[in-house]
């Protein structure tokens, strides 16, 4: 169930996202649930702690105490900052210190339309076409698919750890770490 | 007068918590204002650290995690006044604003200066254009407080082994850490051409120290918050000014104004985190805000000195990165184990490039040996559709990438500076720091003698390719991913701003960092050096604040 995007929205972000970051032998962003990172981050305060900062120190992958899923609190600073962020400042005065924001939901609703509602089901080329044509939204939603995949899987994206996986990357490894050797070594 | 404190410190990075240490250990009590959260000390039973730092890139590359929020607490820059008001608004070479300030998120090198760094006016003589002048104190002074601090927030690292170190009385409390396997194929490149690499200084325990644990590697180092608490700048002093009972710790909590009357400083008006603004009494206030805020504070505070807030320095970066055949793992270690100091000395052919380049004389920096590490900031660079994933799972710019940032002395310029803003505000209220800044030309001759130099290294180590950007940028933008290159320097050594001197006319602080204004006001960050050196500044600030503090007690 998604938390910010409805059905036609989602399906249109995922098929973008897989055009950025596909799958071939190896898993891509469909695969990692990149999409479900992009709709926790937009659909952050759906949930109380909202999905901002994860917990510490430890994930559980390596051992220790698992808190990643533990989300921060935020203090009613840091909520205005980032609902100004998410949500925009839709004409809020203490929203609009620093002037108007366009929040990343409504870029997301902009650049989600902009693609056209049949961009899931057209040619690859099209929707490469498409993505290009639209500069600006294709940088955000480059930026947080790289997030998504490659980011710790306790925000949405990066399921069954596909996105380290592939590469070889352990992610987070405390309290293990590494030992000397291992480091030092080739 | 009532009195709340015998001191009030602003800011709890090194500077603060050290300067907490050392008053708190005479006896003195002491209020510790930071205007970011703790993810650090136990402020209910302080001898327990807290654990909220965690591998995590989201948390720390994209979401402002240790602060400022650039949206609550923005800066602004610009290069010169031609500019007009200001050319950004936003994040403007931020340090952490948390409890533990700039020391939670470096990976924490922490050389000393040399000799010839506190007197660079008398032994190499002006440069047009800058406005050097002489530390009002030497190496010799520093030489105990350096070998303090060292023992206080515990260095590992190897006597010695720099030849071109200073001269030290004691060994450094622990021996070096690990050394990472990309820094082990440099350095022995950059010896084999005859420079002089050794491991670099480390806050950062090798073996178990102080009821902290030795650091296992995890490499999520440099920029992140340490998950077990093993780099030990500044924890280790704020836990045992904590543990006197004789300290308090208030995080988010914004000095706004220090307090004056007749000369002298009665304590702080601040701000806390419901936006109530409290007055708290002091009979000393301590600065140790950085060199960005420290500068705005006082300006804040209404103090009038025509030098407060120039002279802004920071680390002019060469940074050379080269690609090489074999895969080089730097996420595992502490980002950073190896540095060189060759390039920091005059020698004939660095007169013979300054001279080209019309220049008295040329200094580089500190040259510190160090691979890209983590793969999410990796994935913005590379283009997306079918080549990102061979981008990846080939890693040229993650696993097989190395590099050099050389640390170059950053020339002190009175137009280089810190003022208010005349429009921005940060949440508080109040005009935010504006950055004007631009390089000497110095710094960008040492930088073009130098860049060439790094990359014969990284071609004797057998790199494919090598290649030279600085920071800030000083020629064409150059942009990769979702990277832009950006005159605004990403050295986060930033100094300068309220130098000291013995001439109250042309310093705003005195010899021991009094300002000669307001004299029981004492600054203990990097805002009094006179010049930068090429080496970062977190020991020689910390060493100060031992010196400062103490001599405010006695």
């Amino acid at each position: 169930m998604a938390r910010f995007f409805d059905e036609q929205q989602y399906a249109i972000v995922q098929a973008a996202c897989a055009r950025l970051i596909p799958t071939d032998q190896d898993p891509g962003a469909t695969e990692g649930g990149v999409v479900d990172f992009i709709d926790g981050f937009l659909g952050a305060f759906a949930t109380d702690p909202p999905l901002i900062w994860a917990g510490g120190p430890f994930s559980g992958r390596f051992g220790g105490d698992p808190r990643f899923a533990s989300f921060h609190r935020l203090n009613a600073r840091d909520e205005l900052a980032w609902r100004t962020r998410i949500e925009g400042s839709q004409g809020i005065p203490e929203r609009e210190r620093l002037g108007p924001v366009v929040g990343l939901q409504e870029r997301y609703r902009t650049g989600i339309a902009t693609l056209g509602d049949d961009f899931a089901e057209v040619p690859d080329e099209e929707q490469d076409r498409r993505l290009k044509a639209n500069e600006e939204f294709l940088e955000l939603i480059h930026e947080h698919a790289c997030e998504g995949m490659y980011g710790a899987p306790e925000y949405g994206g990066n399921r069954d750890l596909v996105g380290w996986n592939y590469i070889g990357f352990a992610g987070d490894v405390q309290p293990r770490g590494y030992t000397d050797e291992e480091v030092s070594q080739p | 007068m009532s009195r709340d404190f015998d001191a009030i410190i602003v800011g709890s990075g090194p500077g603060g918590s050290t300067a907490a240490d050392v008053l708190t250990s005479a006896g003195w009590s002491v209020c510790i204002f930071e205007r970011g959260k703790n993810f650090l000390v136990n402020l209910e039973k302080p001898s327990e650290l807290l654990y909220e730092f965690s591998n995590d890139e989201i948390k720390y590359w994209s979401r402002h995690f240790l602060g400022p929020d650039p949206w609550l607490e923005p800066r602004t820059f610009r290069m010169t006044p031609d500019d007009g008001d200001r050319l950004s608004i936003g994040e403007v070479n931020n340090l952490p604003a948390t409890v533990g300030g700039g020391g939670t998120h470096a990976d924490g090198k922490v050389p000393r200066f040399r000799e010839d760094d506190f007197r660079v006016l008398s032994d190499l003589g002006p440069m047009e254009g800058t406005s050097l002048a002489d530390w009002p104190l030497g190496y010799d002074e520093m030489e105990p407080f350096y070998a303090e601090a060292e023992r206080l927030i515990g260095v590992a690292g190897e006597a010695g082994a720099n030849p071109f170190a200073a001269p030290r009385k004691d060994p450094y409390p622990m021996p070096p850490g690990a050394p990472m396997y990309c820094a082990v194929v440099t350095s022995a490149a950059a010896e084999r051409l005859g420079y002089h690499p050794y491991p670099g200084p480390t806050a950062c325990n090798s073996v178990p120290y102080d009821d902290r644990p030795a650091c296992n590697n995890c490499g999520f180092c440099g920029y992140f918050g340490c998950p077990i608490h093993a780099k030990g700048d500044p924890v280790a002093s704020l836990r045992r000014a904590l543990m006197s009972g004789k300290a308090e710790l208030r995080p988010e909590s914004m000095v706004s104004r220090i307090l004056m009357e007749n000369g002298r400083a009665t304590g702080v008006e601040w701000i806390d985190a419901a936006g109530e603004r409290h007055v708290e009494r002091a009979g000393h206030v301590v600065l140790a805000a950085g060199a960005t805020e420290t500068p705005r504070l006082l300006l804040l505070s209404g103090l009038e000195h025509p030098e407060i807030g120039r002279n802004l320095m920071y680390h002019f970066q060469t940074l050379t990165f080269g690609q090489l055949p074999m895969r080089l793992h730097a996420h595992k270690g502490r980002s950073v184990t190896h540095l060189h100091d060759d390039f920091i000395l005059i020698n004939d052919e660095a007169q013979r490039a300054a001279k080209e380049a019309g220049l008295p004389w040329l200094k580089g920096g500190l040259v510190e040996h160090g691979g890209a590490a983590h793969p999410m900031l990796e994935s913005k660079f590379y283009p997306w559709g079918p080549e990102h994933k061979d981008m990846m799972r080939e890693s040229p710019m993650r696993d097989h990438m190395v590099g050099f940032t050389m640390q170059g002395e950053d020339m002190p310029q009175a137009t280089n500076r810190i003022d208010l803003d005349p429009s921005i505000r940060d949440i508080h209220g109040l005009p935010v720091a504006r950055i004007t800044y631009k390089p000497h030309r110095h710094e960008i001759a040492a930088s073009a003698h130098y860049g060439p130099k790094l990359e014969g290294i990284l071609h004797e180590a057998g790199a494919v390719w090598a290649r030279t950007a600085t920071s800030p940028n000083v020629g064409a933008v150059i942009r990769q991913g979702s990277f832009t290159s950006s005159p605004i320097p990403a050295s986060r050594h930033v100094v300068g701003t309220a130098r000291m001197g013995t001439d109250p006319a042309t310093s705003v602080c005195d010899a021991w960092g009094r300002l000669h204004q307001v004299p029981n006001v004492v600054v203990c960050d990097s805002s009094p050096f006179p010049t930068g050196a090429g080496y970062g500044p977190t020991l020689t600030l910390a060493a100060l604040a031992i010196r400062n503090a103490r001599a405010i007690t006695t």
